[in-house]
């Protein structure tokens, strides 16, 4: 956007919005909403504490581990359903099902059968993530130029190669596009695992920080968390940038 | 040729070839012998089969009945003795042109640098030194072909299957393709199957012009030009058989072509 003939930075809205934030908060309008400055003092305050980088490290190490899951099994899994038609006829309805089931409700099995560790929650992490990664390599591989497969199997490339040569590369785009909207949905998973199932990590501090009108520290959490999520969104989506120019023309 | 074998006039012979789609007849009870070390084309109207029967051979489709012999051997699949030249060029878009003109090398296990010499003089041989880490995006349509041209040629197979190679590249670049041609079958000593719906194409590149008709679909006529084959690429064009043949050609089809 151009303001005044100089060229604004993306984001340059949020800053708008941040001082929007400060005026309310010195209005002192809510106690729900405290000045973004005072905010940000204690997260400085918080940040250094045992308890915050203990949570950090738990719900990273749950979030991190669940996402990987879902990406190691489902990019495999959508390009297998997009080679092969009766694998496809097999889990495509579960897939969709799971794409727009509320998997929250479903925690509470995931609990019995998993206990209320750690495990579960990094389930519940992968479960959010996994189904539109899978649906995402699945439509890449549909999309690919049919001779380029021709050309493969022309020049002798084996079951292997032709996977990771050729329907790997020719749905990264999709798979990358799967991969960030999968880590958006595991940061929605994360955090009600911890909520739900344990009381450990971020999901222990909201719980705290909320139950006892802690608001700056409530929100400098969720600052964090907002901040973290967006970075990786980011991060992905710089990847997907990388390889769209191929996207465009995967004809040639 | 290196490989002895029982028929040496002969590299690829289709013996009583048919193909059904379902119901439909794509091919029936086609027959037809490629001369070793010359240029054969299939000429046709569209739905003639052609390029279905260039399938076949190369291993790419099973036909319904019949059988594709190739140096003495059946076709079962695709083989090292054959390469495929594609009509849109079927280039990965992620690799540089070193790695696709190496990738056929790539796919049969030869060695990184191994490969990657003999694709770069091959890279070299169709006149695209200097563009070895480009990526296909960056080339035009015509240097493109030639990446793929490059392709099939480093895995030196013994035959060339050519899918309407110069249909997706602009007129001035077709002809400049075509008199490469005619120096490639001159000097690489393989067989050519090569196929086109350009009469003028099929007359001025092939020792042989295999026409195929539809609804069956099948050979209706061999035509063998012989006496400006050792004309200058110039001379050709002007050339009265050739000319004559066009016209035949045409003749011929013209009732094919809604």
């Amino acid at each position: 956007m151009n303001l005044f003939g100089y060229r604004l930075p993306g984001m340059s809205s949020l800053l708008l919005w941040g001082a929007l934030w400060e005026l309310v908060g010195h209005l002192e309008v809510t106690f729900f909403l405290p000045p973004l400055s005072a905010i940000f003092a204690t997260l400085l305050e918080i940040a250094s504490t045992k308890v915050f980088i203990k949570a950090l490290a738990d719900t990273g190490y749950a979030f991190f581990v669940g996402t990987f899951s879902a990406i190691v099994i489902g990019i495999p899994v959508g390009i297998l359903m997009g080679k092969n038609r009766l694998i496809d006829e097999m889990l495509l309805p579960w897939v969709n099902m799971f794409l727009s089931a509320p998997l929250t409700a479903l925690v509470p099995v995931l609990m019995v059968l998993f206990g209320f560790g750690l495990q579960a929650i990094i389930i519940t992490t992968a479960l959010f993530a996994i189904w539109i990664i899978v649906l995402n390599a699945r439509a890449g591989v549909l999309q690919i130029n049919r001779s380029l497969v021709e050309m493969a199997h022309s020049f002798g490339a084996s079951p292997t190669d032709a996977f990771f040569k050729i329907y790997f590369w020719a749905a990264l785009p999709e798979i990358l596009g799967g991969v960030r909207i999968g880590f958006i949905r595991a940061v929605k998973g994360v955090i009600i695992g911890q909520l739900l199932i344990s009381i450990v990590g971020f999901g222990a501090l909201f719980e705290l920080y909320s139950a006892n009108f802690l608001m700056k520290h409530f929100w400098a959490v969720l600052l964090v968390l907002f901040s973290l999520a967006f970075l990786i969104a980011e991060f992905l989506a710089y990847l997907e940038r990388r390889v769209a120019y191929y996207a465009a023309r995967r004809a040639s | 040729m290196t490989k002895s074998t029982t028929n040496i006039e002969h590299a690829v012979t289709v013996r009583n070839v048919h193909k059904n789609y379902g119901d439909v007849q794509a091919l029936e009870n086609m027959s037809l012998d490629f001369p070793r070390g010359q240029l054969t084309s299939l000429l046709g109207p569209s739905g003639c089969g052609k390029t279905t029967l260039l399938k076949i051979i190369a291993g790419l489709l099973p036909a319904t009945s019949g059988e594709i012999i190739v140096n003495g051997t059946p076709v079962t699949g695709p083989g090292p003795d054959r390469a495929f030249v594609f009509q849109d060029f079927a280039l990965l878009p992620w690799a540089s042109v070193l790695r696709n003109v190496a990738f056929g090398l790539e796919l049969r296990g030869v060695a990184k640098s191994e490969r990657e010499a003999i694709a770069e003089k091959y890279i070299a041989n169709v006149g695209l030194a200097g563009f070895e880490n480009s990526f296909p995006h960056e080339l035009s349509g015509g240097m493109r072909q030639r990446v793929g041209l490059a392709r099939a040629l480093s895995v030196d197979a013994q035959v060339l299957l050519m899918d309407e190679p110069f249909s997706a590249v602009d007129e001035q670049t077709r002809r400049k393709f075509q008199e490469d041609l005619l120096g490639l079958v001159k000097n690489e000593n393989k067989t050519f199957i090569f196929v086109t719906h350009s009469i003028e194409e099929a007359v001025y590149v092939s020792d042989q012009i295999a026409i195929l008709l539809p609804r069956p679909s099948r050979v209706s006529e061999i035509i063998k030009p012989s006496g400006f084959r050792h004309k200058s690429a110039d001379h050709i064009r002007r050339d009265p058989e050739y000319l004559d043949i066009v016209d035949n050609i045409w003749a011929s089809l013209r009732s094919y072509v809604e």
